[in-house]
């Protein structure tokens, strides 16, 4: 017997594991000190807390410890990143390169540099959501300061070609920043060989706590920023105000489980998204967005045509999933991503994204394939699209009356 | 011996109330959804962050829809600062005004929209850490796009005039901004009777975690945000809500809005018990900051003929700060008492010491006992 709703955007959120929380709460109360108190004993402690979490941090993804800056939060991350490159190397060049299909934080950051006259060019991508690395190449401009390229999307999770794109921006000497936000603990992320300047996480994407996040600032070379919000210096100067230290243990706790179980449980969550999708695929007319294989192992989001996407989403409550990214949910515009990929507007309207994550079980994936062969069934029974298709009418062609 | 050192760093930060812990621990691994989700977990995680806006209104006296969730203080007064300085800029208004005694969160960003070309002018204070309200009157003018000055002092505890000064910054047209981080859960704030068009509350200064603080910004305020992204918080904090520090920050203004008035009487008692015991035994010892108009938790105090980072560490049963955590490390002297005209050894000798809703009557004895020894061992 599943509980339901049963939990498949693990995209937008996780839980925090129990291992994390057991291990953030005396920070709450009992070492609750001002890791900045340099005065007794309550603060040193805090200190030492926040500097195990950085090492724990930095060990996940190949960095040094002093590479890591905590942040509040991947968005603060990603901001940090694009506008204090953008200001510190401004005398270099006003340009910059990003992609359709990034996370809003990365867009709307750019939007805002635009306004305050840099320049930007939105890179599409391929129908199967990866960026074409000649097209890529070919925007670099001798003004170009910065790229900035995600290593997951989060809606339909393909891995972008990270190394290469570095080995790129490297050569032609423009900073790189990368979002990883929905990468780290799910791809292996070495920054001790990757060609990669800026990179963003997040905790409560793989397991911590919300509120807290973290920036990798590139020492070697020496990478520099300008501050986004100014007061006591904490963080080398680079990001002021308190430190939030069981935040910040939560967070080194959540991606050292990560580092220790990372790859036993990809294979467990492959397994669980394979079997959902076997489950899925006999039932007619569905398209799984973004590449097969450059994708991680959590993530299957697929287009039900001939479906409306929030009739799906009504009829399959039991099942806790999105139509696409959680910050844009609000919305009924369909997903700019799937957009992107060149899909139309009904597609990208019927189209759901499964998150499947460190508590998802076979039963529960067995209940989701079974609702939804259920409820598309009825669906589509109710839908005259849907009869016009099995008549064998080309929908492209018929001429709708105006009314 | 006791085994940890007696906490008279309230001002620095403060211990998680277990009540709060209580309040947002569900929401870590239970509740866990994301606000913007359109399903059950989503809607469930929405609906708490709706009621801890209410609470945390509640504690100031503001409506839920004003309130927006930062990471933190310091985060809240770069968004008041950048934020209402850059809404305002096509008005013409190009001078910001603060106190020459505000918390570094408000120098620092005020110092970089000054190297940006906005002019900046420093509030001077008498020598109790008061704004002058005749100097501010002198110096907010039609061109002035915001005031900030601190509803108390973190060093010294004094209570600004706020309510004079936004007086002024209102018939200038000029927004109020009023850093509230060190006053909300010890003094009563209301923000209408302020008159603060903007203000700044940090939760673990009142028992909520740290990382997690607040912004209100009164209906119709001109404000831009200083971070960008999905359009959070009426799009002025983009960013996934930190729900369970966000409920957390609820629980804490509602307990602390529940207590206020008895918690100060008390901790009131506590520090002039604590200011007696060490003023009978050290001769010449000074108070520095307002006698009256001062958070009831707070004694900064000069130690005669000593300084006061050697006192603390003669006193390591203590733990107390010479001055705000946020520029601990330095022997140098405080901005605030400088500002406040006290000579170089009268501020080297200064040593804050902030009570809380944990201290109590044997802790104050213990550390006035502890402070008087570690005074007069290093008279010899």
């Amino acid at each position: 017997m599943v509980k339901t709703p049963i939990y498949l955007d693990y995209s937008a959120t996780t839980p925090v594991d129990p291992r994390v929380a057991a291990k953030m709460i005396p920070y709450l109360t009992e070492h609750f000190g001002n890791p900045a108190s340099r005065s007794h004993s309550f603060g040193w402690e805090a200190d030492r807390a926040v500097e195990a979490a950085r090492e724990q941090v930095a060990a996940l993804v190949g960095a040094d410890p002093k590479e890591i800056v905590w942040t509040s939060g991947a968005t603060e991350s990603n901001n940090l990143a694009i506008k204090g490159a953008a200001h510190f190397y401004k005398g270099k060049g006003k340009h910059l390169i990003t992609v359709k299909t990034e996370h809003k934080a990365v867009l709307d950051t750019c939007r805002e540099l635009e306004r305050q006259g840099f320049e930007v060019t939105y890179l599409g991508v391929k129908d199967n959501g990866l960026l074409d690395l000649d097209e890529f190449k070919a925007a670099l401009r001798p003004d170009t300061l910065l790229a900035s390229v995600m290593f997951v999307n989060n809606e339909i999770g393909v891995i972008q070609d990270i190394p290469r794109l570095g080995e790129i921006c490297r050569e032609k000497g423009v900073l790189f920043h990368v979002d990883a936000a929905q990468a780290a603990g799910k791809v292996e992320i070495d920054l001790a060989k990757l060609k990669v300047d800026l990179m963003s996480f997040s905790a409560h994407k793989i397991y911590g706590p919300k509120g807290i996040g973290a920036l990798y600032v590139r020492r070697k070379p020496r990478v520099r920023l300008e501050a986004q919000m100014h007061g006591g210096g904490h963080e080398r100067g680079m990001r002021s105000g308190t430190l939030a230290t069981h935040q910040i243990v939560g967070m080194g706790e959540a991606f050292a489980i990560a580092k220790q179980e990372m790859h036993l449980e990809n294979e467990r969550i492959r397994m669980l998204r394979d079997r959902l999708l076997k489950g899925v695929s006999d039932i007619e007319e569905v398209h799984v967005n973004g590449d097969p294989d450059a994708r991680i192992a959590g993530n299957l989001n697929v287009s039900f045509n001939f479906v409306e996407g929030e009739s799906l989403i009504m009829a399959i409550k039991d099942l806790a999933v999105s139509s696409g990214s959680a910050c844009t949910s609000a919305s009924l515009e369909p997903s700019y991503v799937l957009k992107a990929l060149g899909r139309n507007d009904e597609l990208a309207h019927s189209s759901i994204r499964f998150t499947i994550g460190r508590f998802t079980t076979e039963a529960e994936i067995d209940y989701a394939v079974k609702l939804l062969h259920e409820k598309i069934g009825k669906l589509r029974e109710m839908s005259p699209l849907w009869e016009m298709y099995k008549d064998g009418i080309d929908l492209d062609t018929v001429q709708w009356a105006a009314h | 011996m006791n085994e940890q050192p007696i906490y008279l760093d309230y001002n620095a930060t403060t211990p998680v109330d277990p009540r709060v812990v209580e309040a947002m621990l569900p929401y870590l691994h239970e509740h866990y959804g994301n606000p913007s989700s359109d399903h059950a977990y989503g809607r469930r995680a929405k609906a708490a962050v709706e009621e801890a806006r209410a609470k945390v209104a509640a504690l100031i006296g503001a409506r839920s829809e004003e309130i927006v969730f930062t990471a933190c203080a310091t985060e809240a007064n770069n968004l008041a600062l950048q934020g209402a300085a850059r809404a305002r800029l096509a008005e013409g208004r190009t001078l910001l005004v603060a106190s020459a005694v505000e918390h570094p969160s408000v120098i620092r960003p005020l110092r970089q929209m000054a190297a940006e070309g906005w002019s900046v002018t420093e509030l001077p204070v008498d020598a109790a850490g008061r704004v002058r309200v005749n100097e501010a009157a002198r110096a907010v003018t039609q061109d002035t796009a915001v005031v900030s000055v601190m509803l108390a002092n973190n060093e010294v505890g004094t209570l600004q005039p706020i309510r004079e000064i936004a007086a002024i910054a209102r018939a200038q047209g000029a927004l109020m901004h009023v850093d509230a981080a060190q006053a909300a859960g010890k003094v009563p704030v209301d923000v209408n009777a302020l008159g603060a068009d903007l203000l700044t509350l940090a939760g673990h200064k009142f028992h909520a975690p740290k990382g997690v603080g607040a912004l209100y910004v009164r209906a119709g305020t001109p404000l831009l945000p200083i971070m960008h992204g999905a359009g959070h918080e009426r799009g002025l904090r983009p960013g996934t809500e930190n729900v369970p520090h966000v409920v957390a920050l609820g629980e804490a203004a509602r307990i602390a809005r529940e207590c206020l008035a008895e918690e100060a009487a008390r901790l009131a008692a506590l520090r002039d018990a604590l200011h007696g015991r060490l003023a009978a035994a050290i001769p010449a010892l000074v108070l520095n900051g307002h006698e009256t108009e001062r958070l009831p938790n707070t004694l900064n105090l000069a130690f005669p003929g000593v300084e006061g980072w050697r006192l603390l560490e003669a006193a390591p049963d203590i733990a107390a700060a010479t001055g705000s955590a946020c520029h601990a490390g330095q022997h140098a002297v405080s901005g605030v008492l400088a500002a406040m005209g006290c000579d170089r050894a009268r501020a080297l000798g200064a040593v804050r010491l902030s009570l809380g809703r944990f201290t109590t009557q044997a802790e104050v004895e213990a550390a006035a006992a502890a402070l008087i020894a570690a005074w007069q061992s290093l008279q010899a």
